[in-house]
């Protein structure tokens, strides 16, 4: 299984809605995406990992990149995920502590800091 | 002997073949099913690893997996030809990292070491290997 992208403007918020596998091979994809994403003025991002079958410590480094770019321009990186399988890799990591993690979409477009 | 050994160049889109092969043997080895998670993602990061060493020390030679059946556990050797430094010689990420690739190497084996609880890390001079032994589950019975 491949990775798949797809965003979507809400209000100052773009969502990402990322499905499939995040590992070695495909993690770069989602770097260019979040990357173009802050390049072309989008800071306050939210992550939709719902689609997500597999995460490793390979994603986690895009996404903690991803993290380091929008908070130069005073921007934020949400995460939506409800899945024990992949939270359990950002528990083991102590990276719970670094992203807000959502249940919904609209519950992280709805938060605040 | 190792049960199943698989070898592939060292390319990350060999990684993903490497988990459906170790996860399908651990299955047939009787490791159980909640744990066949935990075994994708640990041989996911050990493989990742070892595919990063052969790249960035030019190294051509396979990355080599070994699935191990034995009774009452099954252990996985993932094993890497790049040449490793003395311990406490490494240097961290540097401040031109934005996405701090170079940590990605202890974040792996952070994430292996949280998972797994038997983990055997070597690292010599002609190469190193990374063995995680998980428990296999006897033949169902029936408890009363």
């Amino acid at each position: 299984m491949d990775l798949s992208l797809s965003t979507e403007t809400m209000g100052d918020r773009t969502i990402v809605r990322v499905g499939g596998e995040i590992d070695v091979y495909t993690a770069p994809k989602l770097r260019e995406q979040l990357v173009e994403l802050v390049n072309d003025g989008s800071f306050h991002l939210v992550v939709d990992m719902e689609g997500v079958d597999f995460l490793d410590s390979t994603g986690l480094g895009v996404l903690v990149g991803g993290l380091k770019r929008v908070r130069a321009h005073e921007g934020s990186l949400r995460l939506v995920c409800n899945q024990e399988r992949i939270l359990k890799i950002f528990r083991i990591t102590g990276l719970t502590k670094v992203f807000p993690i959502h249940t919904s979409v609209e519950e992280a477009v709805a938060a605040t800091d | 002997m190792a049960t199943v050994e698989l070898r592939f160049s060292a390319l990350p889109e060999h990684v993903r073949t490497a988990r459906l092969v170790a996860a399908a043997v651990a299955r047939r080895a009787g490791v159980d099913e909640a744990v066949l998670d935990e075994v994708r993602l640990a041989v996911g990061e050990a493989c990742t690893r070892a595919v990063g060493l052969h790249q960035t020390g030019g190294i051509s030679a396979p990355v080599k997996v070994l699935l191990i059946e034995e009774e009452k556990q099954f252990s996985i050797e993932v094993g890497d030809e790049a040449p490793h430094a003395v311990p406490g010689e490494r240097t961290g990420a540097g401040p031109g990292d934005p996405d701090g690739e170079t940590e990605e190497d202890e974040m792996g084996l952070a994430v292996i070491s949280g998972l797994v609880d038997d983990v055997e890390v070597s690292a010599e001079e002609h190469g190193g290997s990374i063995k995680m032994t998980w428990p296999t589950t006897p033949p169902p019975t029936i408890l009363v």
